[in-house]
């Protein structure tokens, strides 16, 4: 059976749910390679083999925590030319959209990025996309070369299979880009105790209605009533009332929870654009014609300090 | 010898009108109005704070239709120096590799010590177009900046991801892209928008580049799109005016929904 490369997404040896998401995805068109560097790269092997990985390939040097991107590019095609697989499968974070893009530039191939469901076709794996603002849904394949396809969190739900997930180490020779751009200094983001917000399964986002920085701490107790992750508006973000590595939207990021609640949020296209294909959507607003209300599969039309309270109460209280 | 600056800039859909695709499965942008792409503003920004803060020029490159020439005016008014505008009938349907491989002609055609782009396009949104761009030119990478500055020859920024916020250094050439957070893009004064129109503009097609047709637009991509279908409205969900019991009702809607 071919092969399929999974690039392996993990902080010191704990995998991300995304790449297991990958793994699932990739037994669709062949057995899972899976491809772990730097730091705790060894670490992620049980994790991976429970999950599908036939092989896991290590690599671990200073050089991918010390200078950008480009030294796990060279670890990605060295496990590449190792393997000649079916298709190269990457998550599609910021990092992982540019790791692959390279890749397939040096091995002659096409990239679909951003993907939300993989199948195997005829003439190779076939990508659905969510694209223009998420008012198109594309299938797309790559024509040329082997398949480089990044995919979006949760468009997989996670299978735990067991495989041999047996470790090898990675040869690697470093190019001369990778020492290019030198990552000088590394301010870890504190943990808030929150799931990623890309990766959660039910996110609370609030918006320009909601007045102040200070007034995130209902969007934040909500969120906590559902073990959710928080997000906001570009307007909000720009106000400086939250972190912009929290903006979901066209310039933020794209979400795609089975549960979005959006607080004091209008719709503007651009924030449409990072949320609509959330399976259920509901709002709080207190302008009966925002824009929001006509996607939403639940809406309240009233204050959100007085509603967003009640439901974080009733919610507690349910789960109670 | 002043800092060559050559920003990258795309024309795009307004995100405002409706594009929608057509037989080929390209999207069509004839009846939809079109600008500069908002985050190549924060380019143009980027690369005009860097001129005043040192001797630059900044060029500003597009590749696209005839209309693409307005995104270069707006930089050109916003207060870059001058513009190349790379239009040819066989790059329609051209895909981010063949567009990767006309912005890395051009910007070597043009000469360069530094490459500003926009973290992404806001229409095709892939993110991945500045990254192919310096493995093509072979130059490093400094990418998704909240913060930039060059001096020394060097180019710093500062790249906030979501696992850490991380300090980063390169040697030019080099090619950067710039985030949202990196600073409020200026309106061109009127000024500007006068000298804008007396700003040269270069008209450069593949032969100018020595890039042939079958290696960019619809047939050169190395990707196809298969289908495109019209994401279905949404149902028209329940939509309740609260009068003191608005949040407990959305509970119930969210219990019944398995939510809670």
């Amino acid at each position: 059976m071919t092969e399929v490369l999974v690039y392996v997404d993990h902080a010191d040896g704990v995998v991300r749910k995304p790449t297991l998401e990958l793994l699932t995805l990739a037994r669709r068109i062949g057995e899972p390679v899976a491809v772990a560097l730097g730091d705790g790269a060894g670490d992620t092997a049980s994790t991976l083999a429970e999950h599908g990985a036939v092989r896991v390939l290590t690599h671990v040097a200073p050089e991918y925590g010390q200078y950008l991107v480009v030294p796990k590019v060279d670890a990605l095609q060295a496990a590449y030319e190792q393997v000649s697989p079916a298709a190269v499968l990457v998550p599609s974070t910021a990092e992982g959209k540019e790791i692959a893009a390279r890749l397939a530039l040096r091995i002659g191939s096409g990239i679909i990025t951003d993907a939300v469901d993989l199948e195997a076709g005829e003439a190779g794996p076939v990508a659905t996309q969510s694209v223009l603002a998420a008012s198109y849904t594309t299938t797309s394949r790559v024509s040329k070369g082997t398949p480089v396809i990044t995919v979006k969190p949760n468009s997989a739900a996670v299978e735990a299979v067991r495989a041999a997930g047996a470790v090898e180490a990675l040869n690697v020779t470093f190019s001369d880009q990778a020492t290019g751009t030198k990552i000088t200094s590394r301010t870890p983001r504190e943990s808030t105790g929150r799931p990623e917000l890309t990766e959660a399964a039910i996110v609370v986002s609030g918006g320009r209605g909601v007045n102040g920085a200070e007034n995130f701490a209902i969007i934040e107790a909500l969120a906590d009533s559902f073990g959710a992750a928080v997000g906001a508006s570009r307007a909000a973000v720009d106000a400086g009332w939250y972190p912009h590595t929290h903006q979901v939207g066209q310039t933020g990021k794209t979400v795609s929870p089975r549960l979005y609640v959006a607080v004091g949020i209008s719709g503007a296209i651009q924030h449409r654009a990072g949320m609509q294909t959330s399976k259920t959507i509901v709002a709080v607003n207190k302008d009966a014609e925002a824009p929001i209300f006509d996607l939403v599969d639940y809406g309240v039309v009233g204050d959100l300090f007085d509603v967003v309270p009640q439901l974080t109460e009733d919610v507690i209280a349910r789960k109670g | 010898m002043s800092l060559r600056i050559v920003v990258c800039a795309k024309y795009v859909p307004d995100a405002i009108g409706d594009p929608h695709f057509t037989e080929n499965l390209t999207v069509d942008r004839d009846d939809v109005d079109g600008l500069l792409s908002e985050l190549d503003e924060y380019a143009v920004e980027q690369a005009l704070r860097i001129k005043e803060a040192a001797d630059a020029e900044i060029t500003v490159v597009t590749v696209g239709p005839k209309d693409a020439e307005e995104a270069l005016r707006k930089a050109l008014s916003m207060g870059a120096d001058q513009a190349i505008h790379i239009e040819d009938d066989d790059l329609h349907g051209t895909d981010v590799m063949g567009t990767s491989l006309v912005l890395a002609k051009a910007v070597q055609r043009a000469g360069y010590d530094l490459v500003v782009c926009g973290m992404a396009s806001t229409d095709g949104t892939m993110g991945v177009l500045p990254a192919i761009l310096a493995e093509r030119l072979g130059v490093p990478q400094v990418t998704l900046l909240s913060e930039v500055s060059v001096e020394g020859g060097a180019v710093k920024g500062r790249r906030d991801g979501d696992a850490a916020s991380e300090q980063l250094q390169a040697s030019l050439p080099a090619v950067v892209s710039v985030t949202d957070q990196s600073g409020e893009a200026r309106y061109p004064s009127f000024k500007g928008i006068m000298a804008a129109k007396k700003k040269p503009v270069t008209s450069w097609d593949l032969s100018d580049l020595g890039i042939d047709a079958e290696e960019v637009g619809l047939e050169g991509a190395w990707t196809t799109v298969e289908s495109a279908a019209e994401r279905p409205a949404r149902t028209v969900g329940t939509i309740v005016k609260d009068e003191g019991g608005g949040g407990r009702q959305l509970a119930a809607f969210l219990a019944k929904r398995k939510f809670v």
